[in-house]
Protein backbone atom coordinates (compact mmCIF):
# COMPACT_ATOMS: atom_id res chain seq x y z
CA UNK A 1 0.00 0.00 0.00
CA UNK A 2 2.84 2.34 1.05
CA UNK A 3 4.76 1.29 -2.03
CA UNK A 4 1.71 2.11 -4.13
CA UNK A 5 1.38 5.61 -2.69
CA UNK A 6 5.16 6.24 -3.20
CA UNK A 7 4.73 5.11 -6.77
CA UNK A 8 1.81 7.49 -7.17
CA UNK A 9 3.76 10.40 -5.67
CA UNK A 10 6.71 9.75 -7.97
CA UNK A 11 4.44 9.42 -10.99
CA UNK A 12 2.68 12.63 -10.08
CA UNK A 13 6.00 14.44 -9.67
CA UNK A 14 7.35 13.34 -13.05
CA UNK A 15 3.94 13.94 -14.61
CA UNK A 16 3.99 17.51 -13.30
CA UNK A 17 7.57 18.09 -14.45
CA UNK A 18 6.70 16.70 -17.87
CA UNK A 19 3.57 18.81 -18.22
CA UNK A 20 5.35 22.00 -17.10
CA UNK A 21 8.20 21.35 -19.53
CA UNK A 22 5.77 20.73 -22.39
CA UNK A 23 3.79 23.86 -21.52
CA UNK A 24 7.02 25.88 -21.51
CA UNK A 25 8.08 24.47 -24.88
CA UNK A 26 4.62 25.10 -26.28
CA UNK A 27 4.76 28.71 -25.16
CA UNK A 28 8.24 29.16 -26.63
CA UNK A 29 6.86 27.73 -29.86
CA UNK A 30 4.00 30.22 -29.80
CA UNK A 31 6.48 33.10 -29.51
CA UNK A 32 8.36 31.73 -32.51
CA UNK A 33 5.15 31.40 -34.51
CA UNK A 34 4.12 34.96 -33.60
CA UNK A 35 7.51 36.30 -34.70
CA UNK A 36 7.30 34.46 -38.02
CA UNK A 37 3.69 35.60 -38.53
CA UNK A 38 4.67 39.21 -37.81
CA UNK A 39 7.53 39.06 -40.32
CA UNK A 40 5.15 37.45 -42.84
CA UNK A 41 2.67 40.34 -42.57
CA UNK A 42 5.44 42.91 -42.64
CA UNK A 43 6.83 41.48 -45.89
CA UNK A 44 3.76 40.09 -47.67
CA UNK A 45 1.01 42.26 -46.15
CA UNK A 46 1.19 44.99 -48.81
CA UNK A 47 0.65 42.38 -51.55
CA UNK A 48 -2.54 41.28 -49.80
CA UNK A 49 -3.77 44.88 -49.36
CA UNK A 50 -2.84 44.58 -45.66
CA UNK A 51 0.09 46.97 -45.30
CA UNK A 52 1.55 47.85 -41.92
CA UNK A 53 0.56 51.47 -41.30
CA UNK A 54 3.51 53.79 -40.77
CA UNK A 55 1.30 56.02 -38.61
CA UNK A 56 0.60 53.11 -36.25
CA UNK A 57 4.34 52.37 -35.98
CA UNK A 58 5.10 56.00 -35.08
CA UNK A 59 2.27 56.04 -32.53
CA UNK A 60 3.77 52.94 -30.88
CA UNK A 61 7.26 54.46 -30.99
CA UNK A 62 5.87 57.48 -29.20
CA UNK A 63 4.26 55.26 -26.54
CA UNK A 64 7.13 52.78 -26.08
CA UNK A 65 10.02 55.17 -26.63
CA UNK A 66 9.39 58.87 -26.27
CA UNK A 67 7.15 58.61 -23.21
CA UNK A 68 9.76 56.45 -21.44
CA UNK A 69 12.59 58.97 -21.85
CA UNK A 70 12.00 60.63 -18.48
CA UNK A 71 12.04 57.57 -16.26
CA UNK A 72 14.84 55.85 -18.17
CA UNK A 73 16.89 59.05 -18.02
CA UNK A 74 16.51 59.34 -14.24
CA UNK A 75 17.22 55.65 -13.60
CA UNK A 76 20.24 55.61 -15.92
CA UNK A 77 21.75 58.69 -14.29
CA UNK A 78 21.22 57.13 -10.85
CA UNK A 79 22.86 53.87 -11.91
CA UNK A 80 25.77 55.68 -13.56
CA UNK A 81 26.39 57.67 -10.39
CA UNK A 82 25.97 54.55 -8.26
CA UNK A 83 28.59 52.68 -10.36
CA UNK A 84 30.99 55.58 -9.93
CA UNK A 85 30.38 55.68 -6.16
CA UNK A 86 30.91 51.94 -5.74
CA UNK A 87 33.84 51.90 -8.15
CA UNK A 88 35.73 54.62 -6.31
CA UNK A 89 34.94 53.00 -2.94
CA UNK A 90 36.32 49.60 -4.11
CA UNK A 91 39.32 50.89 -6.02
CA UNK A 92 40.34 53.12 -3.12
CA UNK A 93 41.53 49.95 -1.33
CA UNK A 94 44.20 49.54 -4.01
CA UNK A 95 44.76 53.28 -4.44
CA UNK A 96 43.50 52.97 -8.00
CA UNK A 97 40.53 55.35 -7.97
CA UNK A 98 41.71 56.82 -11.29
CA UNK A 99 40.78 53.56 -13.03
CA UNK A 100 37.12 53.95 -12.11
CA UNK A 101 36.37 55.11 -15.67
CA UNK A 102 37.23 51.66 -17.03
CA UNK A 103 34.75 49.87 -14.79
CA UNK A 104 31.97 52.40 -15.23
CA UNK A 105 32.31 52.53 -19.02
CA UNK A 106 32.28 48.74 -19.51
CA UNK A 107 29.53 48.15 -16.97
CA UNK A 108 27.28 50.89 -18.26
CA UNK A 109 27.67 50.25 -21.99
CA UNK A 110 27.77 46.45 -21.99
CA UNK A 111 25.43 45.63 -19.11
CA UNK A 112 23.52 48.22 -17.16
CA UNK A 113 22.17 50.45 -19.93
CA UNK A 114 20.53 47.60 -21.93
CA UNK A 115 19.41 45.83 -18.78
CA UNK A 116 17.78 48.80 -17.04
CA UNK A 117 16.20 49.99 -20.30
CA UNK A 118 14.85 46.52 -21.03
CA UNK A 119 13.42 46.12 -17.53
CA UNK A 120 11.80 49.56 -17.53
CA UNK A 121 10.31 49.14 -21.02
CA UNK A 122 9.04 45.70 -19.99
CA UNK A 123 7.36 47.21 -16.92
CA UNK A 124 5.84 50.09 -18.88
CA UNK A 125 5.10 48.75 -22.35
CA UNK A 126 5.13 44.95 -22.04
CA UNK A 127 2.41 45.11 -19.41
CA UNK A 128 0.51 47.82 -21.31
CA UNK A 129 0.53 45.67 -24.47
CA UNK A 130 -0.86 42.69 -22.58
CA UNK A 131 -3.53 44.78 -20.88
CA UNK A 132 -4.57 46.48 -24.13
CA UNK A 133 -4.77 43.30 -26.22
CA UNK A 134 -6.35 41.33 -23.38
CA UNK A 135 -9.08 43.94 -22.94
CA UNK A 136 -9.62 44.03 -26.70
CA UNK A 137 -9.98 40.26 -26.68
CA UNK A 138 -12.58 40.10 -23.94
CA UNK A 139 -14.50 42.98 -25.57
CA UNK A 140 -14.54 41.05 -28.88
CA UNK A 141 -12.55 43.84 -30.54
CA UNK A 142 -10.10 41.29 -31.98
CA UNK A 143 -13.04 39.38 -33.48
CA UNK A 144 -14.36 42.68 -34.84
CA UNK A 145 -11.05 43.28 -36.61
CA UNK A 146 -11.12 39.76 -38.11
CA UNK A 147 -14.64 40.12 -39.48
CA UNK A 148 -13.75 43.54 -40.90
CA UNK A 149 -11.05 41.78 -42.93
CA UNK A 150 -8.24 43.31 -40.85
CA UNK A 151 -5.62 40.89 -39.62
CA UNK A 152 -5.00 41.60 -35.89
CA UNK A 153 -1.32 40.57 -36.08
CA UNK A 154 -0.68 43.00 -38.93
CA UNK A 155 -2.80 45.75 -37.38
CA UNK A 156 -1.78 45.48 -33.71
CA UNK A 157 1.32 43.32 -33.28
CA UNK A 158 3.66 44.36 -36.09
CA UNK A 159 3.64 48.11 -35.24
CA UNK A 160 4.42 47.31 -31.58
CA UNK A 161 7.16 44.88 -32.58
CA UNK A 162 8.85 47.32 -34.94
CA UNK A 163 8.54 50.17 -32.44
CA UNK A 164 10.00 48.03 -29.67
CA UNK A 165 12.92 46.77 -31.77
CA UNK A 166 13.77 50.33 -32.82
CA UNK A 167 13.10 52.21 -29.60
CA UNK A 168 14.71 49.90 -26.99
CA UNK A 169 18.16 50.27 -28.63
CA UNK A 170 17.63 54.04 -29.01
CA UNK A 171 16.65 54.34 -25.36
CA UNK A 172 19.61 52.13 -24.43
CA UNK A 173 22.00 54.49 -26.22
CA UNK A 174 20.44 57.39 -24.37
CA UNK A 175 20.80 55.45 -21.13
CA UNK A 176 24.51 54.83 -21.83
CA UNK A 177 25.18 58.53 -22.43
CA UNK A 178 23.22 59.72 -19.40
CA UNK A 179 24.68 57.05 -17.12
CA UNK A 180 28.21 57.92 -18.17
CA UNK A 181 27.50 61.63 -17.81
CA UNK A 182 26.18 61.20 -14.28
CA UNK A 183 29.24 59.09 -13.44
CA UNK A 184 31.50 61.75 -14.95
CA UNK A 185 29.88 64.43 -12.79
CA UNK A 186 30.45 62.38 -9.62
CA UNK A 187 34.04 61.54 -10.56
CA UNK A 188 34.61 65.22 -11.30
CA UNK A 189 33.23 66.22 -7.91
CA UNK A 190 35.14 63.58 -5.91
CA UNK A 191 38.40 63.06 -7.81
CA UNK A 192 38.55 66.39 -9.64
CA UNK A 193 38.80 64.65 -13.04
CA UNK A 194 37.42 66.92 -15.77
CA UNK A 195 34.47 65.77 -17.87
CA UNK A 196 36.62 65.95 -21.01
CA UNK A 197 39.24 63.68 -19.44
CA UNK A 198 36.55 61.25 -18.27
CA UNK A 199 35.04 60.98 -21.75
CA UNK A 200 38.47 60.79 -23.41
CA UNK A 201 39.28 57.79 -21.24
CA UNK A 202 35.86 56.31 -21.88
CA UNK A 203 36.32 56.50 -25.66
CA UNK A 204 39.80 55.03 -25.30
CA UNK A 205 38.69 51.97 -23.34
CA UNK A 206 35.50 51.26 -25.25
CA UNK A 207 35.50 49.62 -28.66
CA UNK A 208 32.79 49.57 -31.31
CA UNK A 209 32.26 45.94 -30.29
CA UNK A 210 31.30 47.03 -26.76
CA UNK A 211 28.76 49.45 -28.15
CA UNK A 212 27.24 46.90 -30.57
CA UNK A 213 27.19 44.35 -27.72
CA UNK A 214 24.94 46.67 -25.68
CA UNK A 215 22.81 47.89 -28.58
CA UNK A 216 22.43 44.40 -30.11
CA UNK A 217 21.30 43.01 -26.80
CA UNK A 218 18.79 45.84 -26.50
CA UNK A 219 17.30 44.98 -29.90
CA UNK A 220 16.78 41.36 -28.74
CA UNK A 221 15.17 42.65 -25.54
CA UNK A 222 12.86 44.73 -27.75
CA UNK A 223 11.71 41.62 -29.61
CA UNK A 224 11.20 39.70 -26.35
CA UNK A 225 9.18 42.49 -24.72
CA UNK A 226 6.84 42.87 -27.69
CA UNK A 227 6.31 39.14 -28.23
CA UNK A 228 5.75 38.31 -24.56
CA UNK A 229 3.43 41.29 -24.08
CA UNK A 230 1.39 40.49 -27.17
CA UNK A 231 1.07 36.75 -26.55
CA UNK A 232 -0.03 37.20 -22.96
CA UNK A 233 -2.67 39.63 -24.21
CA UNK A 234 -3.90 37.26 -26.91
CA UNK A 235 -4.14 34.39 -24.42
CA UNK A 236 -6.34 36.25 -21.91
CA UNK A 237 -9.29 34.27 -20.63
CA UNK A 238 -11.93 35.05 -18.05
CA UNK A 239 -12.62 38.79 -18.11
CA UNK A 240 -11.01 41.52 -16.01
CA UNK A 241 -9.30 39.06 -13.68
CA UNK A 242 -7.72 37.38 -16.69
CA UNK A 243 -6.40 40.72 -17.92
CA UNK A 244 -4.82 41.39 -14.51
CA UNK A 245 -3.16 37.97 -14.46
CA UNK A 246 -1.90 38.36 -18.02
CA UNK A 247 -0.39 41.75 -17.19
CA UNK A 248 1.46 40.41 -14.15
CA UNK A 249 2.57 37.32 -16.06
CA UNK A 250 3.80 39.48 -18.91
CA UNK A 251 6.02 41.64 -16.67
CA UNK A 252 7.45 38.63 -14.81
CA UNK A 253 8.14 36.75 -18.06
CA UNK A 254 9.64 39.81 -19.77
CA UNK A 255 12.05 40.53 -16.92
CA UNK A 256 13.01 36.86 -16.55
CA UNK A 257 13.58 36.54 -20.30
CA UNK A 258 15.66 39.74 -20.36
CA UNK A 259 17.91 38.68 -17.47
CA UNK A 260 18.43 35.13 -18.81
CA UNK A 261 19.09 36.40 -22.35
CA UNK A 262 21.49 38.97 -20.95
CA UNK A 263 23.43 36.26 -19.17
CA UNK A 264 23.51 34.01 -22.26
CA UNK A 265 24.53 36.94 -24.45
CA UNK A 266 27.35 37.85 -22.09
CA UNK A 267 28.47 34.21 -21.97
CA UNK A 268 28.51 33.84 -25.76
CA UNK A 269 30.06 37.26 -26.40
CA UNK A 270 32.92 36.81 -23.95
CA UNK A 271 33.63 33.13 -24.62
CA UNK B 1 -45.65 37.68 -78.32
CA UNK B 2 -47.59 36.08 -75.50
CA UNK B 3 -47.74 37.57 -72.02
CA UNK B 4 -45.99 34.54 -70.58
CA UNK B 5 -43.06 35.00 -72.92
CA UNK B 6 -42.61 38.67 -71.96
CA UNK B 7 -42.83 38.02 -68.24
CA UNK B 8 -39.44 37.47 -66.64
CA UNK B 9 -38.99 33.89 -65.55
CA UNK B 10 -39.42 33.43 -61.82
CA UNK B 11 -36.21 32.22 -60.29
CA UNK B 12 -35.88 30.42 -57.02
CA UNK B 13 -34.54 32.64 -54.23
CA UNK B 14 -30.78 32.41 -54.06
CA UNK B 15 -29.05 31.11 -50.98
CA UNK B 16 -26.38 33.46 -49.70
CA UNK B 17 -25.40 31.11 -46.87
CA UNK B 18 -25.44 27.33 -47.05
CA UNK B 19 -24.43 25.29 -44.02
CA UNK B 20 -24.04 21.55 -44.48
CA UNK B 21 -23.49 18.89 -41.80
CA UNK B 22 -21.72 21.33 -39.49
CA UNK B 23 -20.10 19.58 -36.55
CA UNK B 24 -17.97 21.41 -34.01
CA UNK B 25 -16.31 20.60 -30.71
CA UNK B 26 -14.96 22.45 -27.71
CA UNK B 27 -12.28 20.07 -26.55
CA UNK B 28 -13.92 16.67 -26.61
CA UNK B 29 -17.44 18.03 -26.20
CA UNK B 30 -19.51 18.13 -29.38
CA UNK B 31 -21.43 21.43 -29.56
CA UNK B 32 -23.10 21.29 -32.98
CA UNK B 33 -24.20 17.89 -34.28
CA UNK B 34 -24.45 18.14 -38.06
CA UNK B 35 -26.36 21.38 -38.58
CA UNK B 36 -27.89 22.19 -42.00
CA UNK B 37 -29.26 25.67 -42.72
CA UNK B 38 -29.83 27.82 -45.81
CA UNK B 39 -30.22 31.59 -45.61
CA UNK B 40 -31.88 33.19 -48.59
CA UNK B 41 -30.85 36.52 -50.13
CA UNK B 42 -32.76 39.51 -48.74
CA UNK B 43 -34.37 37.72 -45.81
CA UNK B 44 -34.06 38.27 -42.10
CA UNK B 45 -33.19 34.94 -40.54
CA UNK B 46 -33.43 34.79 -36.78
CA UNK B 47 -31.52 32.07 -34.97
CA UNK B 48 -33.07 31.25 -31.62
CA UNK B 49 -32.46 28.83 -28.83
CA UNK B 50 -31.98 28.64 -25.11
CA UNK B 51 -28.71 29.14 -23.29
CA UNK B 52 -26.20 26.49 -24.29
CA UNK B 53 -28.11 25.60 -27.45
CA UNK B 54 -25.04 26.42 -29.56
CA UNK B 55 -26.41 29.54 -31.27
CA UNK B 56 -23.44 31.79 -30.46
CA UNK B 57 -21.03 29.08 -31.61
CA UNK B 58 -23.11 28.69 -34.77
CA UNK B 59 -22.89 32.44 -35.39
CA UNK B 60 -19.10 32.36 -34.97
CA UNK B 61 -19.01 29.73 -37.71
CA UNK B 62 -21.21 31.84 -39.97
CA UNK B 63 -18.83 34.77 -39.45
CA UNK B 64 -15.88 32.49 -40.34
CA UNK B 65 -14.30 33.10 -36.95
CA UNK B 66 -14.14 29.45 -35.99
CA UNK B 67 -13.15 26.41 -38.03
CA UNK B 68 -15.60 23.50 -37.70
CA UNK B 69 -14.59 19.93 -36.99
CA UNK B 70 -16.40 18.85 -40.14
CA UNK B 71 -19.04 20.07 -42.57
CA UNK B 72 -19.05 23.04 -44.89
CA UNK B 73 -20.14 26.67 -44.84
CA UNK B 74 -20.75 28.43 -48.12
CA UNK B 75 -21.12 32.20 -47.99
CA UNK B 76 -21.93 34.02 -51.23
CA UNK B 77 -20.97 30.85 -53.16
CA UNK B 78 -17.56 30.60 -51.48
CA UNK B 79 -16.65 27.58 -49.38
CA UNK B 80 -15.26 29.59 -46.46
CA UNK B 81 -12.60 27.18 -45.26
CA UNK B 82 -11.31 26.40 -48.74
CA UNK B 83 -10.45 30.02 -49.49
CA UNK B 84 -6.97 31.47 -49.48
CA UNK B 85 -6.30 34.09 -46.83
CA UNK B 86 -6.58 36.86 -49.42
CA UNK B 87 -9.92 35.52 -50.70
CA UNK B 88 -11.20 35.26 -47.13
CA UNK B 89 -10.30 38.93 -46.56
CA UNK B 90 -12.17 39.84 -49.75
CA UNK B 91 -15.21 37.85 -48.62
CA UNK B 92 -15.20 39.43 -45.18
CA UNK B 93 -15.52 42.88 -46.72
CA UNK B 94 -18.96 41.79 -47.90
CA UNK B 95 -20.01 40.87 -44.35
CA UNK B 96 -20.94 43.19 -41.51
CA UNK B 97 -21.18 42.22 -37.86
CA UNK B 98 -22.77 44.04 -34.93
CA UNK B 99 -21.43 42.29 -31.83
CA UNK B 100 -23.40 41.87 -28.62
CA UNK B 101 -21.31 44.40 -26.71
CA UNK B 102 -20.68 46.57 -29.75
CA UNK B 103 -16.92 45.78 -29.82
CA UNK B 104 -16.15 49.40 -30.64
CA UNK B 105 -12.46 50.25 -30.30
CA UNK B 106 -12.27 52.14 -27.03
CA UNK B 107 -9.21 54.16 -28.08
CA UNK B 108 -11.01 55.65 -31.09
CA UNK B 109 -13.93 58.06 -31.38
CA UNK B 110 -17.24 56.82 -32.76
CA UNK B 111 -16.43 58.45 -36.11
CA UNK B 112 -12.96 56.85 -36.26
CA UNK B 113 -14.50 53.47 -35.44
CA UNK B 114 -16.88 53.79 -38.38
CA UNK B 115 -14.16 55.04 -40.73
CA UNK B 116 -11.73 52.23 -39.87
CA UNK B 117 -12.96 49.74 -42.53
CA UNK B 118 -12.95 52.55 -45.13
CA UNK B 119 -9.44 53.56 -44.10
CA UNK B 120 -8.20 49.99 -44.32
CA UNK B 121 -9.96 48.84 -47.49
CA UNK B 122 -10.46 51.92 -49.68
CA UNK B 123 -8.40 54.79 -51.03
CA UNK B 124 -11.00 57.44 -50.16
CA UNK B 125 -9.76 60.76 -48.84
CA UNK B 126 -10.41 61.72 -45.24
CA UNK B 127 -13.22 64.18 -46.05
CA UNK B 128 -15.16 61.58 -48.04
CA UNK B 129 -14.70 59.04 -45.26
CA UNK B 130 -16.00 61.54 -42.72
CA UNK B 131 -19.05 62.24 -44.89
CA UNK B 132 -19.72 58.51 -45.23
CA UNK B 133 -19.36 58.00 -41.48
CA UNK B 134 -21.87 60.81 -40.84
CA UNK B 135 -24.26 59.28 -43.39
CA UNK B 136 -24.14 55.91 -41.66
CA UNK B 137 -24.62 57.54 -38.26
CA UNK B 138 -27.67 59.25 -39.74
CA UNK B 139 -29.04 55.83 -40.77
CA UNK B 140 -28.82 54.60 -37.19
CA UNK B 141 -30.15 57.88 -35.71
CA UNK B 142 -26.84 58.88 -34.16
CA UNK B 143 -25.95 61.94 -36.20
CA UNK B 144 -23.73 64.38 -34.33
CA UNK B 145 -22.14 61.70 -32.13
CA UNK B 146 -19.07 61.09 -34.29
CA UNK B 147 -16.65 62.93 -32.00
CA UNK B 148 -17.64 61.11 -28.81
CA UNK B 149 -15.69 58.21 -27.35
CA UNK B 150 -17.52 54.86 -27.00
CA UNK B 151 -17.32 55.22 -23.21
CA UNK B 152 -19.52 58.31 -23.48
CA UNK B 153 -22.40 56.41 -25.14
CA UNK B 154 -25.30 54.50 -23.60
CA UNK B 155 -25.79 50.75 -24.24
CA UNK B 156 -28.33 51.31 -27.03
CA UNK B 157 -26.16 53.97 -28.66
CA UNK B 158 -23.12 51.67 -28.62
CA UNK B 159 -25.15 48.99 -30.41
CA UNK B 160 -26.34 51.49 -33.03
CA UNK B 161 -22.81 52.84 -33.52
CA UNK B 162 -21.64 49.24 -33.99
CA UNK B 163 -24.32 48.83 -36.67
CA UNK B 164 -23.11 52.01 -38.38
CA UNK B 165 -19.60 50.54 -38.47
CA UNK B 166 -20.94 47.21 -39.71
CA UNK B 167 -22.79 48.79 -42.66
CA UNK B 168 -20.17 51.34 -43.68
CA UNK B 169 -18.83 49.06 -46.44
CA UNK B 170 -22.42 48.32 -47.61
CA UNK B 171 -22.15 44.60 -46.81
CA UNK B 172 -24.34 42.01 -48.49
CA UNK B 173 -24.89 40.10 -45.27
CA UNK B 174 -25.27 41.64 -41.84
CA UNK B 175 -24.98 39.62 -38.63
CA UNK B 176 -26.40 40.71 -35.30
CA UNK B 177 -25.43 39.00 -32.07
CA UNK B 178 -28.14 39.51 -29.44
CA UNK B 179 -29.12 43.04 -30.53
CA UNK B 180 -31.66 43.46 -27.71
CA UNK B 181 -29.60 42.01 -24.88
CA UNK B 182 -29.39 44.32 -21.90
CA UNK B 183 -31.61 47.02 -23.42
CA UNK B 184 -34.93 48.36 -22.17
CA UNK B 185 -38.04 47.51 -24.24
CA UNK B 186 -38.25 50.95 -25.87
CA UNK B 187 -34.64 50.94 -27.12
CA UNK B 188 -35.02 47.29 -28.06
CA UNK B 189 -38.04 48.16 -30.23
CA UNK B 190 -36.10 50.99 -31.88
CA UNK B 191 -33.35 48.52 -32.78
CA UNK B 192 -35.89 46.11 -34.25
CA UNK B 193 -37.30 48.91 -36.39
CA UNK B 194 -33.79 49.81 -37.49
CA UNK B 195 -33.07 46.22 -38.55
CA UNK B 196 -36.25 46.16 -40.66
CA UNK B 197 -35.34 49.54 -42.15
CA UNK B 198 -31.85 48.28 -43.10
CA UNK B 199 -33.31 45.27 -44.88
CA UNK B 200 -35.91 47.34 -46.74
CA UNK B 201 -33.70 50.31 -47.63
CA UNK B 202 -30.41 48.56 -48.34
CA UNK B 203 -31.61 45.11 -49.43
CA UNK B 204 -29.25 43.32 -47.08
CA UNK B 205 -29.57 39.75 -45.95
CA UNK B 206 -29.67 39.86 -42.17
CA UNK B 207 -28.95 37.09 -39.72
CA UNK B 208 -29.86 37.77 -36.10
CA UNK B 209 -29.04 35.62 -33.10
CA UNK B 210 -31.39 36.35 -30.24
CA UNK B 211 -33.32 34.73 -27.44
CA UNK B 212 -35.88 37.58 -27.25
CA UNK B 213 -39.16 36.15 -28.57
CA UNK B 214 -40.90 39.49 -29.14
CA UNK B 215 -37.97 40.84 -31.08
CA UNK B 216 -37.71 37.65 -33.16
CA UNK B 217 -41.41 37.72 -34.03
CA UNK B 218 -41.19 41.38 -35.08
CA UNK B 219 -38.24 41.14 -37.44
CA UNK B 220 -37.99 37.56 -38.67
CA UNK B 221 -38.88 36.37 -42.14
CA UNK B 222 -37.81 32.91 -41.02
CA UNK B 223 -36.67 31.47 -37.73
CA UNK B 224 -34.19 28.69 -37.03
CA UNK B 225 -34.45 27.12 -33.60
CA UNK B 226 -31.35 25.43 -32.25
CA UNK B 227 -31.68 22.97 -29.42
CA UNK B 228 -28.67 21.30 -27.80
CA UNK B 229 -26.64 21.64 -30.97
CA UNK B 230 -29.34 20.36 -33.32
CA UNK B 231 -31.73 22.20 -35.62
CA UNK B 232 -35.15 21.82 -34.06
CA UNK B 233 -37.11 23.98 -36.47
CA UNK B 234 -36.74 26.18 -39.56
CA UNK B 235 -39.72 28.15 -40.83
CA UNK B 236 -41.77 31.33 -40.70
CA UNK B 237 -43.05 32.96 -37.53
CA UNK B 238 -46.56 31.57 -38.17
CA UNK B 239 -45.22 28.07 -38.72
CA UNK B 240 -43.23 28.35 -35.50
CA UNK B 241 -46.26 29.48 -33.50
CA UNK B 242 -48.34 26.62 -34.92
CA UNK B 243 -45.65 23.99 -34.45
CA UNK B 244 -46.94 20.89 -32.68
CA UNK B 245 -43.49 20.20 -31.22
CA UNK B 246 -43.59 20.16 -27.43
CA UNK B 247 -40.07 21.59 -27.17
CA UNK B 248 -40.99 24.48 -29.46
CA UNK B 249 -44.13 25.21 -27.45
CA UNK B 250 -42.12 25.08 -24.24
CA UNK B 251 -39.70 27.61 -25.73
CA UNK B 252 -42.52 29.89 -26.89
CA UNK B 253 -44.31 29.68 -23.55
CA UNK B 254 -41.05 30.04 -21.61
CA UNK B 255 -41.51 26.70 -19.84
CA UNK B 256 -38.34 25.07 -18.63
CA UNK B 257 -37.81 21.42 -19.36
CA UNK B 258 -36.49 19.46 -16.44
CA UNK B 259 -34.55 16.57 -17.88
CA UNK B 260 -35.05 13.39 -15.93
CA UNK B 261 -31.93 12.79 -13.87
CA UNK B 262 -30.47 9.37 -13.50
CA UNK B 263 -29.74 8.96 -9.73
CA UNK B 264 -26.41 7.21 -10.44
CA UNK B 265 -25.36 9.94 -12.82
CA UNK B 266 -26.41 12.60 -10.27
CA UNK B 267 -24.35 10.91 -7.55
CA UNK B 268 -21.36 10.60 -9.88
CA UNK B 269 -21.60 14.33 -10.70
CA UNK B 270 -21.72 15.23 -7.00
CA UNK B 271 -18.81 13.00 -6.04
CA UNK B 272 -16.77 13.65 -9.15
CA UNK B 273 -15.38 10.80 -11.19
CA UNK B 274 -13.18 9.29 -8.47
CA UNK B 275 -11.22 6.98 -10.74
CA UNK B 276 -10.53 9.80 -13.13
CA UNK B 277 -9.71 12.18 -10.26
CA UNK B 278 -7.16 9.79 -8.78
CA UNK B 279 -5.31 9.63 -12.05
CA UNK B 280 -5.04 13.40 -12.31
CA UNK B 281 -2.03 15.37 -11.09
CA UNK B 282 -2.65 17.38 -7.94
Amino acid sequence: MAQGSEHNAATRFFDKVGRTTLAGLEEAGRHGVMLVESLYWLIFGPGMKQPVRVGAVFAEMMEIGVRAIGIIGIMSAAIGAMLAIQGIYSLKIFGAEGHVVLGVAFSMVREFAPLITGILVAGRSGSALSARLGTMKINQELDALEVMGINPVRFLVVPSLIASVVMVPVLTFMSMVLGLYAAALYVNAVLGMSLAAFFDQTIDVLSVGDLTHGIGKAAIFGVLIALIGVLNGFMVKGGAEGVGKATTRSVVQCISAIVVTDMLFALVATF
Amino acid sequence: MSEAAVKAPETAPKNVIEVRDLVTHYGTREILHGVNVDIVEGEIMVIMGGSGSGKSTFLRHLMALQRPTSGSIKILDHDVWNLSQKELFELRRKLGVAFQGGALFSSMTVGENIMLPLYEHTKLDRTTMEIMARMKLEVVDLSGFEDLMPSELSGGMIKRAAVARAIVMDPRILFFDEPSAGLDPVVSKQLDEMILRLRDAMGMTICVVTHELDSAFTIADRITVLDQGNILFVGTVEELKNSPSERIQNLLNRRSEEAEIDPDEYLRRLMGDKEEAEGMPR
